[in-house]
This record gives structure tokens, C-alpha cells and sequence, in this order.
């Protein structure tokens, strides 16, 4: 095993499962729960599920239930048809490796209503449990490690931080290319190039990954800006890495998420037929938020048939991925339809959900703004919020003291003294001699209202205890 | 640039030629190209075009369900209540069923199978398997800490291998594998661009694992390669044999001789059906060779919920017990299982309740039990059918299956179809395989995809179909190898 670094991984986990074991044990704190923000995950943080969605998948994995008068008939219909297509009529059997037939077929039909009836072929489309595991699949037919110079990606500052662990678990460089801050996080191409000129005589980038909307920074980029990054990276002969986990995640104002797929298609020749495209998407988001339940699919776009062949072969020796995923999958690319039974709840709910997402981004952003040494953009997008934070030469200090990253000394007197779970910044990466914490803005309002109070809370002690 | 129909083809970045050696090398015959021509096949029989049968069987695969076994009902239905929580107002379910999904509820975060779990899998859930564990081997403690829960036991395997392969040239990772194997092993080796070093199993001693021969491999491997694991999969994949406790002894014992790191895959278990044969797991044995053994001997064991009485190959349910770790190795193993955020939750769900089953108090044990034994003795008897059956035709000789969930018999191939198959660049086990599948529509894996000594062919063919099913196919084989063998005498 090589390249992975010497750190302290997972420890502020550790002390938040710590602490969430002594307030179930009954000792005393400040706070009476945890309010774990650490991950996108809506469910962990108090969103519910789609009631139509488990429906279903509990029709599945129990049939008798599909006689049941209790459930509405389009569950009990959609659960036979989904039945219908496991192999011997159950959700425990193998599927094929690529996923069931019809649900990369109902995926492709989903991407081409999407995508304004631009078509996307099945067998371009490989699902996989959760997007993780697609990314690290293509990235390892990618990473060359025999080459030399060793493969190089182009990755985001910030970014997610599981997807640049497999790069440079695999044996590539990262290259990384800084987002604008100062412009809401924005993706400029001048910086693409720097970035690209400084690897020269390092390493030989092949991939660019991008994440859009963007995770942690809540960009979201116009078409302008996808056309300008599908321009550059025809140019230098780049294979674009796209994930797009948080397409339904969209906020601000005047702003549209637009696949890269869709772009790509209409720049045309000779763009549409030459530049190689992976685009990622998954059901651990959005508003199933079903991130337990492990399913997402890769799209792939101008790959040579020859080494499709092999991604094949590398798919099937993974068997496939958990049934009950890639029905949550279906679900979520062919939902309920108005005139449905079942439709005016979904709807409901899908609004509802939109609603808290829409008022938790402005109320975050209300607040963190009126602290002192705390700022943050607009969040466009995404699901969290990534925070600057502006340490006084004392608070540096003291971390520095302890052994810590600054920005890890915060998150860690955050958790412990206001009960709130969050990532530092430095996880993510971001410039030097800056700092952030990062959070998920996904939870029931009223709990993100007691987050920010107990964060508005803490930061002004914390300010004042380091001034 | 290349010019194809007119139009200027600039070089695509990912190629044959740029992309990693490594993928380009592996192959699972269990998915492979025989599948491919299968599935070809079904779809023209749904098309209408006419063939000498109605439908293919597919007995490639180790899917239980696939084949019409019947999930256990108490698994069910507690998965389901998990999946809509709503249900446990429903009078319809018993107590039981409720207070468990309850208790698995209460552990995910929001009480949803829908939130990340710990990448190691849900702590309650991990303390469930140690206990099954400790129950099932006499009481040998094991530590929850110790077990990392997976998507099925195939991402544990490769997850072990992952953190022991690395070395260049002649340094490189040496992995010992059982020929014939489960071709996941060299599959993921090939991937990894680790050694696979081959051991025979001993057909004319029903599959059994000789340790002069684990010898002899190891030591020709030494001049190549530094050798540091050596996997067994007991019940075994393809072969069926079951280990003897003495024969686990002396695999422990070579293994600490010889330094290797230990791989166990258990997850046929509760598949042992020769009369005489028992399921020793390696820890168990570990330990009770005292503590020059269990306190040095590196191993991880595996498990799965896809097979045994469950089948439940769809939910990707599973985990691996790390015996003597080095405390650093298992800080990098958090941080590789941490790259797939958690393994999927209705699969550790399903875990807890395999390692936790129904107990004679409580309302669903009598029908948990009439299921679980019901599918248990049925695959007893299919391994004897098939062995029986398959050793009354001249040309194919059947070992006992004594567990597991395949049969790997023996084929005698006449020269001249070898040649054919020669002819048509195929391996000549593919060409028999091939051509059972387009005359009968019976789907298996030529032996050749699993290894086999240099002149011997096999197939495998699971014993999953319905027994009376199963009894046809049995034939049509019978009827085809005499065909064979005449048209090629």
C-alpha cells in the first residue's frame, strides 16, 4: 500500500461518535444532542425520506406486501414491475453487472429529458454502488502507474475530499486548480492554465475533475463557463471527470444547472465527437438523499470502444450493485407523474424539501455574514456551506501548540463545546494562510436554526477567548 | 491524427495503449463471454427464433434466487419494516420482526436506512457479528473492533489485497491462490498487478489442499517474487471440498512458517453437506493451536449474506474479521474503506439478522427454522443427485460435492474436438461449454476459467436449479457429452 499519507484521519469523527456515546450514556454538556452536519447526508441530519420511494422498495423486498390495500396502487404497480425485472422475480438476486437492463434504460431516457432530447445510449451507462466506486473505476483505467512521468489529474481547491484520495491512492499527482473566492467560488480558465504549465516536468495530467454544482464551494456554473472547460480541455487533450451529484441542488438566482453532456452536445463538431467525458450522478443526494442505500451511475461519452470493453470486464468482477440502490435509482429518474396516485405527496414533499434547502441557504448565509471574522458567498449550490473563517495570530497559535490545523482547532472546540459537528477546511483544501470549515446546509429548519445559534453562539466566545 | 471516412481523427486520450496495463489483464469467467452469448441467446428466444429449447438456464452463477429459492420470510419482512417504518404500525407483522427493525433503525443515523453509516459499518452490528462469531467457535473471544462489515465479501477480499500488494520487480507481492480458484482472486490480481502464485488441489483426493504442494509453489514462486499471502476459500469455490480440521492445522502451520498472511474465505459455512464433513473456521482453529499461533499468524476470515440458506446475492451484504493486524496497517485500512463512504445499509441490516436469527422464544423461530432447513437439506440432495448422475456417464468423473454450491466435474475430451476447438481459437473446455449452450441452453463456466491442471478440462455448473429442474438438466447433459463424444470420436 503506498501513498497514502501519515495523518491523523478520522479523528474528529472518532471524538463526535465520543461524545454522542457519553450524551447517550446521560452525562452532562452544554447541548442535549450532536447536530452532526460533518457529511451531505439529509437523512442523518433530520430530512425525511420520500414516502413513495420506500414504499416501493418495501413492496419489493417484501411482495406479499404488493397485495396490501394499505399502499397506494401505483407503488403496489411500480413494485410489480420493478419485481419483474430481477432476475427470479427477487430483489436478492444478482443483476447484471452493468445494472438491470430497464433502469439503464430508464437512466438514459431520464438524461435525454434532461438534457433537452439530446440522446444518451444504454451502453454508455454503467451504475455502480454509490459514485465513489465509478469514479475510482475510471480514474484506475486511467492512472497508468507504469508511466513516466506518473499521470497527473488537474483537481479542484476546494475539493471533495474521498475523490482525491483515490487519485492519489491509485499512484496519480493531483494538480490542483484554485476556485475564486472573491467570485463566489468561480471556476476560471486562466487558472486552468496556470495550474496545467505547473505541471511541466511533473507529471503528465490526462484528467480534469470537476464537481458542478460544486461540493464543498456552492458554486454553480453558467454554460458559459461549462462551454469555456469543455474548450480548454479539447484543447490540451484532457479527459473531463464531471460530477454532477448535486444537479437538483440549485438556489441562487439566475442560475441553472446545465450538464456537461448537454453542453458538450451542443458546442458541436469538434467538440461534441472528440472530447472524452465522464459525467457522475447518484442517489445519495438531491432529494432522495438515499446515500445508505449505495447507488449512482457513470455516464461515458467519445470513449474508445476498445476500452470500453475492458471497463466492462472490470465492472463485472465487482458483481453489481445492491438491488434495493438501483430501484431507488429508477425511482428517482422515472418518479410519479401528475395524475398518479401517488404525486400530489411526492410533490409535496420534493417542495418541501426545496423549500427548507432554499430558506436554510439564506438563513446561513445571513448569519455567518453578521459574525465578525466570518464570511461566506451566496450559496448557489450543493449542499453545504464552506464558511471563512478569519483566526486572530493567537487562535493560529494556540493550534499550532496543540498540533493542529488551525481550522481543525475550531471545528474540534465546535464540537465539543457547542455540540455541533463540522469538517475543517484544510480536509478540502484551500489557499495557504486561509481557513473555512465546511457543513452541510441539508436539516430540518428548525434544527439549522439551533445550528446557527449555537454556531453564532461559539464563534463569539471563541473570537473574544483569541482577540 | 488518423483519417477515418474523411474525417481527421485526433488521438483519443484514453486508449488501449495510455490506459492502465493492469485492467486490460483481468478476466471473470463467471460474467464472461460464455454469459455474454447466453444472454445473446435469451434475447432471440424473446425475439421468437425458433431453438431446440424454450429457455436458457443459467447455471453459471451462485444466485440461489436467480434459480426460484425462496428469501427467508423473517429477513424479509424486517428489511421491510427498515425500508418503511411506517409498517410497524401494521398488525400483520409479528412482535419480533418489529423490535428488531426497531433496534436496526434506532442505530442509522435519523433512524434511516437512507444515512451514511461508519465506513467499518454500524457499531451495534459489528458487536452482533463478533458474538455470532464467539458463539460459533466455542466461545473464542472477538473483539468488534476487529470487524469491518462490506459490499458482499468480495469487496473485503479486495480491500486485504489492496493494502498487502505493493513492491516492484522482483520484491513485487506474491498472493497464493487455490487452482482451481474463484476468479475473482485472479481477477483482482491482475488488476493490482500482484503475483498470483498457483497451488493444485488434489482431484484425485476429492480437492483436497496438500501442503507439500502449497510448498512447492511457494518455494518456485521465491525466485520471482516475494510471497506474502496465501488465500483459501473453505467450503471451496469451485470444487466443493470441505477442509478437515487437520488440513487447517497444517495450512496455519505453513503459514507461520513461511510468514504469509492468512485470507479465509468462509462464506459457504453453512453449505456442508457430506456426511462426515464439518466446518471448522480458521480462527477457531487459530486459536485453539495456542498462542504462538493466534498470537502472531496475521489472517482475515470473510463472510457474506449472498449464500449459505440466505442467497441474498442482491443486497451486497458482508465483512471480514482481522485476526493480529499491525495497529498501523489498520489505520490505512479505515482510510480505504473510508473512500466508499459505508458499505450499503439494508445489506448490514440483512448481516445483523443472519448473525442474529430468530431464538426459540420468539414468534417467528418455527418457521425461520422450517426455512432455513428446507433450503439446506434440498441443496444436500441436489449435491448428491448431481454427483450421482454425473458419475454414471463414461467421460465425466464427479468428486463429492461436499459443500459449497457447484460441482466441478472432470471431462474427458476427445482429441479430435480438441483440435476443433484448436481450430476455432477456442480453449477446448469453451468449445464443449459453447456448444451445450446453444444445442441444450444450459449456461456453465468452462473449468478453464476457473484453472485446472495443464491437459484436464472441467466445467462448473451450480446445483441451484429446482430439483426437478435440476434432474433435466442433469440429463440433457448426460445425453449431450454422448453426443459429443460421438461426434468427435
Amino acid at each position: 500500500m503506498w501513498n497514502m499519507k501519515q495523518l491523523e484521519y478520522g479523528a474528529l469523527a472518532r471524538r463526535a461518535n465520543r461524545i454522542k456515546d457519553e450524551l447517550r450514556q446521560g452525562v452532562r454538556k452544554p447541548y442535549k444532542e450532536v447536530i452532526d452536519v460533518f457529511q451531505g447526508d439529509l437523512h442523518g441530519a433530520g430530512m425525511k425520506p420520500l414516502t413513495f420511494v420506500r414504499q416501493v422498495l418495501a413492496a419489493c423486498v417484501y411482495p406479499p406486501l404488493i397485495n396490501s390495500n394499505n399502499l397506494p396502487l401505483d407503488v403496489r404497480q411500480r413494485a410489480q414491475e420493478e419485481l419483474g425485472r430481477c432476475v427470479g422475480g427477487s430483489v436478492g438476486s444478482y443483476s447484471a453487472a452493468a445494472g438491470i437492463p430497464e433502469i439503464v434504460h430508464s437512466i438514459s431516457e431520464f438524461i435525454k429529458r434532461r438534457d433537452g432530447g439530446i440522446p444518451s445510449h444504454p451502453e454508455n451507462i454503467y451504475i455502480s454502488p454509490g459514485s465513489q466506486w465509478s469514479i475510482s473505476n475510471i480514474l484506475n483505467v486511467l492512472v497508468n502507474r507504469e508511466a513516466s512521468p506518473r499521470t497527473g489529474v488537474l483537481i479542484p481547491v476546494p475539493f471533495y475530499n474521498k475523490t482525491v484520495l483515490s487519485i492519489t491512492q491509485l499512484g496519480a499527482v493531483t494538480v490542483p486548480y484554485y476556485l475564486s473566492e472573491e467570485q463566489g467560488w468561480a471556476l476560471q480558465v486562466d487558472e486552468l492554465q496556470r495550474a496545467l504549465e505547473s505541471a511541466k516536468g511533473v507529471c503528465n495530467p490526462v484528467a480534469l475533475y470537476v464537481i458542478n454544482p460544486g461540493n464543498p464551494a456552492g458554486y454553480v456554473q453558467s454554460q458559459k463557463s461549462v462551454q469555456e472547460v469543455i474548450r480548454f480541455a479539447w484543447e490540451k487533450r484532457l479527459f473531463l471527470l464531471v460530477d454532477e451529484l448535486y444537479q437538483d441542488c440549485v438556489y441562487g438566482e439566475n442560475c441553472e444547472f446545465v450538464s456537461y453532456k448537454r453542453t458538450l452536445s451542443e458546442m458541436g463538431p469538434p467538440f461534441s465527437g472528440t472530447v472524452e467525458l465522464a459525467s457522475f450522478h447518484s442517489v445519495s443526494k438531491g432529494f432522495l438523499g438515499e446515500c445508505g442505500l449505495r447507488a449512482g451511475y457513470v455516464e461515458l461519452v467519445n470513449l474508445d470502444p476498445a476500452v470500453m470493453k475492458h471497463i466492462h470486464t472490470l465492472s463485472s468482477k465487482d458483481s453489481c450493485t445492491p438491488i434495493l440502490g438501483q430501484i431507488a435509482l429508477d425511482l428517482m429518474t422515472d418518479p410519479p407523474k401528475p395524475g398518479d396516485p401517488s404525486y400530489p405527496l411526492y410533490k409535496q414533499e420534493i417542495e418541501h424539501i426545496r423549500a427548507v434547502l432554499v430558506h436554510n441557504v439564506k438563513r446561513v448565509h445571513e448569519v455567518i455574514n453578521s459574525l465578525p471574522g466570518f464570511s461566506c458567498p451566496p450559496l448557489e449550490g450543493g449542499l453545504f456551506a464552506f464558511p471563512r473563517l478569519n483566526l486572530t495570530p493567537k487562535a493560529i497559535q494556540k493550534a499550532k501548540e496543540l498540533g493542529l490545523q488551525p481550522d481543525t482547532f475550531y471545528c474540534t472546540r465546535l464540537l465539543e463545546e457547542g455540540g455541533v459537528f463540522t469538517g475543517p477546511g484544510w480536509e478540502y483544501g484551500q489557499k495557504e494562510g486561509t481557513y473555512h470549515i465546511r457543513f452541510c446546509i441539508a436539516a430540518p429548519q428548525d434544527v439549522m436554526e439551533e445550528l446557527l445559534r449555537r454556531l453564532s453562539s461559539f464563534h463569539m466566545t471563541f473570537m473574544k477567548d483569541f482577540s | 491524427m488518423t483519417r477515418l471516412n474523411g474525417i481527421s481523427h485526433r488521438g483519443r486520450v484514453l486508449t488501449l495503449d495510455s490506459m492502465n496495463p493492469n485492467v486490460k489483464r483481468v478476466e471473470y469467467a463467471v460474467r464472461g463471454p460464455i454469459v455474454q452469448r447466453a444472454v445473446q441467446i435469451e434475447k432471440e428466444l424473446k425475439e421468437g427464433v425458433k431453438k431446440p429449447f424454450t429457455e436458457v438456464i443459467k447455471a453459471n452463477i451462485g444466485d440461489a434466487h436467480a434459480m426460484g429459492q425462496k428469501p427467508i420470510t423473517f429477513f424479509r419482512q424486517v428489511l421491510a419494516l427498515c425500508s418503511y417504518p411506517a409498517l410497524l404500525e401494521d398488525s400483520k407483522f409479528p412482535e419480533d420482526v418489529k423490535k428488531r427493525a426497531q433496534r436496526i433503525l434506532e442505530a442509522c443515523g435519523g433512524h434511516s436506512i437512507g444515512a451514511y453509516s461508519t465506513s467499518q459499518g454500524i457499531e451495534c452490528i459489528r458487536q452482533d457479528v463478533a458474538r455470532y462469531i464467539e458463539k460459533r467457535d466455542g466461545g473464542i473471544p472477538s473483539n468488534p473492533d476487529n470487524i469491518y462489515l462490506s459490499t458482499g465479501a468480495s469487496d473485503a477480499i479486495v480491500t486485504i489485497l489492496k493494502l498487502l500488494v505493493c513492491g516492484e520487480g522482483r520484491d513485487r507481492t506474491g498472493v497464493m491462490i487455490s487452482i482451481p480458484q474463484y476468479p475473482l482472486y485472479s481477477a483482482a490480481l491482475a488488476d493490482l498487478g500482484a503475483v498470483q502464485i498457483n497451488y493444485y488441489l488434489d482431484e484425485d483426493n476429492c480437492w483436497s489442499l496438500n501442503i507439500a504442494e502449497l510448498r512447492r509453489a511457494l518455494n518456485a514462486a521465491r525466485e520471482h517474487c516475494n510471497p506474502r499471502v496465501l488465500c483459501i476459500i473453505n467450503p471451496g469455490n469451485p470444487t466443493g471440498q470441505v477442509q478437515s480440521r487437520q488440513c487447517i492445522e497444517d495450512v496455519i502451520r505453513f503459514a507461520k512458517e513461511e510468514h504469509l498472511f492468512l485470507m479465509a474465505d468462509e462464506v459457504y459455512q453453512d453449505n456442508v453437506y457430506a456426511e462426515g464433513c464439518q466446518f471448522h473456521s480458521f480462527k477457531k482453529v487459530l486459536f485453539e493451536m495456542g498462542p504462538e499461533y493466534s498470537n502472531t499468524v496475521e489472517m482475515a476470515s470473510f463472510h457474506s449474506t449472498s449464500k449459505c440458506y440466505m442467497g441474498e446475492c442482491g443486497f451486497r451484504g458482508g465483512y471480514m474479521e482481522v485476526i493480529n493486524l499491525d495497529p498501523e496497517v489498520k489505520a490505512q485500512l479505515i482510510k480505504l474503506v473510508s473512500v466508499r463512504l459505508c458499505p450499503p445499509v439494508p445489506g448490514q441490516a440483512l448481516l445483523d439478522l443472519v448473525v442474529n436469527p430468530p431464538q426459540p422464544d420468539e414468534p417467528s423461530y418455527a418457521t425461520f427454522m422450517t426455512e432455513r432447513t428446507a433450503v439446506l437439506s434440498t441443496l444436500a440432495e441436489k449435491a448428491r443427485l448431481t454427483e450421482q448422475i454425473f458419475n454414471t456417464v463414461p467421460g465425466i468423473t464427479c468428486n463429492p460435492v461436499q459443500g459449497a454450491m457447484y460441482t466441478f466435474p472432470c471431462i474427458t475430451l476427445p482429441q479430435k474436438a480438441i483440435d476443433k476447438a484448436k481450430e476455432l481459437g477456442l480453449v477446448p473446455d469453451m468449445f464443449y461449454c459453447m456448444r451445450l449452450l446453444e444445442e441444450d441452453g444450459i449456461c456453465l463456466v468452462p473449468g478453464s476459467g476457473f484453472g485446472q491442471r495443464e491437459g484436464t478440462y472441467h466445467f462448473r455448473m451450480t446445483i441451484l436449479p429446482p430439483t426437478d429442474k435440476l434432474k433435466v438438466v442433469l440429463q440433457k447433459i448426460r445425453e449431450f457429452h454422448l453426443r459429443f463424444t460421438q461426434e468427435f470420436s
